[in-house]
């Protein structure tokens, strides 16, 4: 029961850092139909960012703002220059653009920050909260992490729901065509909406990293976990996107709690695999999938 | 070519050169091979001028050359197998490389049990074709990111499994593999040719080349069959060709299988190559690189597949070598080739989806095959005006 | 974004003369096909223009090649003093041209609500540009032209019946401040009676706000009725202008291109 309830909590904060990667997928897939590849490698590349500026005498909280905003930047350089030119085309051009992305940024990243592990600090304690005499599996900086992903959320939805750039926005990601008719630069928004995912692929990759060791590959399997998370949400659906990355964090908590953390990844591929084939369009997506 | 050559090629592909075929099928083999630009005539002429080049590779290039040789043979496996699934059937892969660690562990594992190394491999091979037969059932229903996000798990899930039965297969060292070392024939016969003791590095290459060299005949037998055109089909047009009553899902289960098979096969020789089989040589890196070769060298096109792998074999020292000239430390300088790959494949891409309407029609179909009245697959000229309208669209 | 101060001043006529639409030898292609070839349209302010022709005359493509969706290859498009040709079809859009596409003008995915709104970020914008209000259409008075859908303003619009969809792209298009209206088959797909209507409502509307309107239909017969002046495309050439009267009189006209 210990060990459920230690395994649940500690799921919940890796979920947390799931669905925030989900979401910075689903926001660009619902904005120009591309899955980012490239996302972790963007992530971890501020990361880095934010490595260097602490290395540098700066504080925890001015090396996350400089991460998140050179996401911002990252993210709309990387939409106007080389997947605006490819948006149009067949399927998988994207596909490979944003993976040759992601092959050339690792790279760029072993170049300018080395390849050997680094630690990266956090902002909060990484010991368990005690309740009464019971030394419980959440920590400060776990409570952080879902405090910052939950406040992200609510700024994404209140920015999508309440304001005229909002709804610009999403304008923009639905109909294209009808949104320019009516006078909204629709390619502004598009790069809008990548820098604005990256910013939430930023976070993820600095609250995953937060008192752990961070290479230029540290991202990589986040990348299949936020996108099977994506998935089962059904690529479309924000509020799918954050479901299912807590179902994603607790379901990998569990089988490495009980099977083994060397089957964290199998079980990812098996639950991809059993939803594209059960529900294809996710548990909240409306996703065509190809008839066969 | 025609229809009724084309109809005739179909039992060929896919079964080894007969071996004892009745007279009257022996000398009709012949005779289409003798005759001037039959399919199966220039592929086997390529095959033994492929055969001659190497060969005289390996006697005179340095003992670095010769093991780089080998390395670009089971590249050239693995993309050849690869660009028929991408760039003839239209599906991507990012799991090649977890099938080439199949095909890689069990050759590992059969190797000690005094199996001979050719049995071994092709097991390996038999193994990824059946891991194939289940991911490829899987793929048959998915497109574009939906399929190169699962097969992106299945990259990184599958090393996994080694981790998980370190007993058997190693955990994070992996298991390290004996080579063979040339038997006395093959000694002798490289002795009575060219006057020397063959090295292993060179029994290895030659393994590697043979390999590579049967593969690529086999598919580029595979490609101008009906197969071949079965499968372009597909990937131009799902509903045309539904239509015309193919069965589209077992068609990309075989072309995932075919594929499968050659990545155990390349799986095999890297082991032996290597000389050690460990999760870490079958990283996500290792499935990207096949996809920038594939994507490099021109998708569908197996010379395209040898091209691209030789970018992927030859860049990095290359690079390499530039990058420490220029003052740039040796594990700096190593990292220049990834980042030349992954520039140059956003290159490609942005430039083929701008101009290069042949690598357009190729790859896609996909998703831009919205319509049009009566479509079939000779549709360049509606597709063209399509997305040059599309492109003034977009304009700002 | 409701502005009661401005509904006192919709029913006041604009003083200043609304920029003329000059639509002159328009030459557009898809790919190999040549969709238009030299067309050039009578427009005036406070007066409706109708394009007929059979399908795939072109009649489409002349109106997403006003607003800029297809860039022509030749000839002029120009509001009062502004060359429009060419432009994107946001700038077209900015600069006053409001474009109500085909059938899928309605962004299903928003409600109602946010159609409209959508439609008075850009009206707000024009007003502000132009230092003022002009008409001051809020988005209260488009649902009370329009009550149908006035109830449903926080549904999603995908909700919406056909007809209801016409009104809503027909009142979003009003938000936006236009000088000139293109509309593209209003009258698909819906009842004659919610035809009579919406063109009821277009004739006022033209009138009263001295807009450009040009109506693309197929169906000629109800087009005529509502409209100054007709202009009949084939193959991508006018094969006949003139008013409105006089072409639904022509009836060797008639049955070779409208089939009425």
């Amino acid at each position: 029961m210990q060990q459920f309830l230690d395994l649940t909590l500690s799921g919940l904060s890796q979920g947390a850092i799931y669905a925030a990667f989900a979401l910075a997928l689903v926001l660009i897939w619902r904005s120009t139909r591309v899955v980012n590849f490239a996302q972790g490698a963007m992530g971890m590349f501020t990361t880095y960012l934010a490595l260097l500026a602490v290395d540098a005498g700066w504080s925890y909280w001015a090396a996350l703002l400089l991460a998140l905003g050179s996401g911002l930047l990252l993210g709309a350089f990387i939409e106007r220059v080389v997947i605006r030119p490819v948006e149009n085309g067949p399927e998988l051009n994207p596909v490979i653009v944003t993976l040759g992305v992601f092959i050339a940024l690792q790279a760029l990243a072993s170049l300018l920050f080395g390849a050997q592990y680094r630690s990266f600090p956090a902002p909060f304690g990484l010991t368990g909260l005690q309740a009464g005499s019971v030394n419980l599996a959440i920590t400060p900086y776990g409570l952080f992490t879902i405090g910052a992903v939950l406040v992200t959320m609510i700024a994404l939805v209140a920015l999508f729901r309440f304001t005229d750039l909002g709804l610009r926005l999403r304008a923009s990601a639905f109909n294209g065509e009808v949104s320019r008719l009516l006078g909204v630069p629709v390619g502004r928004m598009l790069t809008l909406g990548w820098a604005l995912a990256a910013v939430v692929g930023s976070l993820s990759g600095l609250l995953i990293a937060g008192g752990e060791l961070v290479w230029p590959a540290y991202m990589d399997p986040l990348i299949v976990y936020g996108f099977v998370a994506a998935v089962l949400g059904g690529l479309d659906s924000p509020a799918g996107a954050v479901i299912g990355g807590v179902a994603i964090g607790l379901a990998l908590s569990y089988v490495s709690g009980y099977a083994g953390s060397e089957f964290a990844g199998l079980a990812a591929l098996l639950i991809l695999v059993a939803v594209l084939l059960v529900r294809p369009a996710g548990l909240f997506g409306r996703a065509t999938v190809r008839k066969v | 070519m025609t229809d009724t050559e084309a109809a005739a090629d179909v039992p060929t592909p896919g079964r080894p050169q007969p071996s004892g075929p009745p007279a009257s099928r022996w000398s009709a083999l012949v005779a289409r091979v003798r005759r001037p630009g039959t399919p199966l005539g220039r592929h086997l002429r390529g095959l033994v001028i492929g055969a001659v080049i190497v060969i005289a590779l390996l006697e005179l290039v340095s003992p670095f050359r010769v093991s780089q040789i080998t390395t670009l043979s089971y590249y050239v496996v693995a993309c050849a197998g690869l660009t028929l699934l991408t760039g003839i059937n239209g599906q991507i892969s990012l799991g090649h490389g977890a099938l080439m660690a199949v095909g890689g562990y069990t050759t590992a594992l059969l190797l000690p049990a005094g199996l001979p190394f050719l049995v071994a491999i092709l097991t390996g091979a038999v193994a990824a074709g059946i891991v194939g037969i289940i991911v490829g059932a899987a793929a048959a229903k998915l497109h574009g990111p939906y399929l190169a996000g699962a097969t992106l798990a299945l990259a990184v899930g599958l090393p996994g499994l080694a981790l998980a039965f370190a007993d058997t297969l190693g955990g994070e060292q992996g298991l390290t593999v004996d080579v063979p070392r040339p038997p006395a024939w093959f000694a002798d016969a490289h002795f009575f040719l060219f006057g020397s003791d063959p090295s292993t590095t060179q029994y290895l290459a030659y393994i590697g080349a043979l390999v590579a060299g049967l593969v690529l005949f086999l598919l580029a037998n595979l490609h101008t069959s009906r197969y071949g055109r079965v499968w372009r089909a597909v990937r131009d047009d799902e509903v045309a060709a539904e239509l015309a009553g193919l069965r589209l899902g077992r068609l990309r289960v075989l072309a995932f299988v075919v594929s499968a098979v050659c990545a155990g096969l390349a799986g095999g020789v890297l082991a032996l190559a290597t000389r050690l089989v460990a999760p870490s040589g079958f990283t996500i890196v290792l499935s990207l690189s096949l996809i920038a070769a594939v994507v490099i060298g021109g998708l569908g096109s197996l010379t395209g597949a040898v091209l691209g792998s030789a970018v992927i074999v030859f860049l990095p020292p290359l690079v390499t070598g530039l990058g420490a000239r220029a003052g740039l430390s040796d594990v700096q300088a190593a990292e220049l080739a990834p980042l030349t790959y992954g520039l140059v494949l956003v290159l490609v891409m942005i430039f083929a989806a701008d101009g290069a309407a042949g690598l357009v029609r190729r790859l896609g179909g996909r998703l831009r095959r919205r319509q049009g009245p009566g479509t079939g697959p000779p549709r360049s000229g509606h597709d063209a005006a399509q997305e040059s309208d599309d492109a003034a669209r977009r304009t700002s | 974004m409701t502005a009661p101060e401005r509904r006192s001043e919709r029913p006041a006529p604009r003083s200043t003369a609304p920029p003329a639409l000059v639509v002159e030898g328009l030459t557009a292609t898809y790919g190999p096909v040549t969709a238009l070839r030299e067309v050039s349209i009578p427009t005036e302010p406070g007066r409706v223009t109708a394009v007929l022709g059979a399908n795939g005359a072109g009649k489409t493509t002349l109106l997403r090649t006003i607003s800029g969706l297809v860039r022509p290859q030749a000839g002029q498009v120009r509001l009062g003093e502004r060359d429009l040709t060419g432009a994107a079809p946001e700038t077209v859009a900015g600069a006053g041209v409001a474009h109500v596409p085909e059938g899928r003008g309605v962004i299903t995915e928003l409600t109602v609500e946010e159609n409209l709104r959508l439609g008075s970020l850009l009206g707000r914008r024009r007003a502000s540009g132009r230092g003022g209000p002009a008409r001051g259409w809020s988005l209260d008075d488009v649902l009370e032209l329009f009550p149908a859908i006035a109830e449903r303003r926080r549904r999603p619009a995908d909700t919406l019946s056909g007809g209801e969809r016409q009104m809503l792209v027909i009142g979003r298009a009003l938000l936006t401040e236009p000088d000139v209206l293109l509309l593209d088959e209003p009258s698909l797909g819906l009842a004659p009676r919610v035809v009579t209507q919406i063109f009821a409502v277009l004739r006022d509307l033209t009138e009263q706000h001295a807009l450009t309107v040009v109506l693309v239909e197929q169906n000629a017969r109800s087009a005529l009725e509502v409209a100054d002046t007709g202009v009949v495309l084939a193959l991508g050439r006018v094969v006949a202008v003139s008013e409105a009267a006089e072409l639904a009189a022509d009836q060797a006209l008639r049955h070779a291109y409208l089939g009425f």
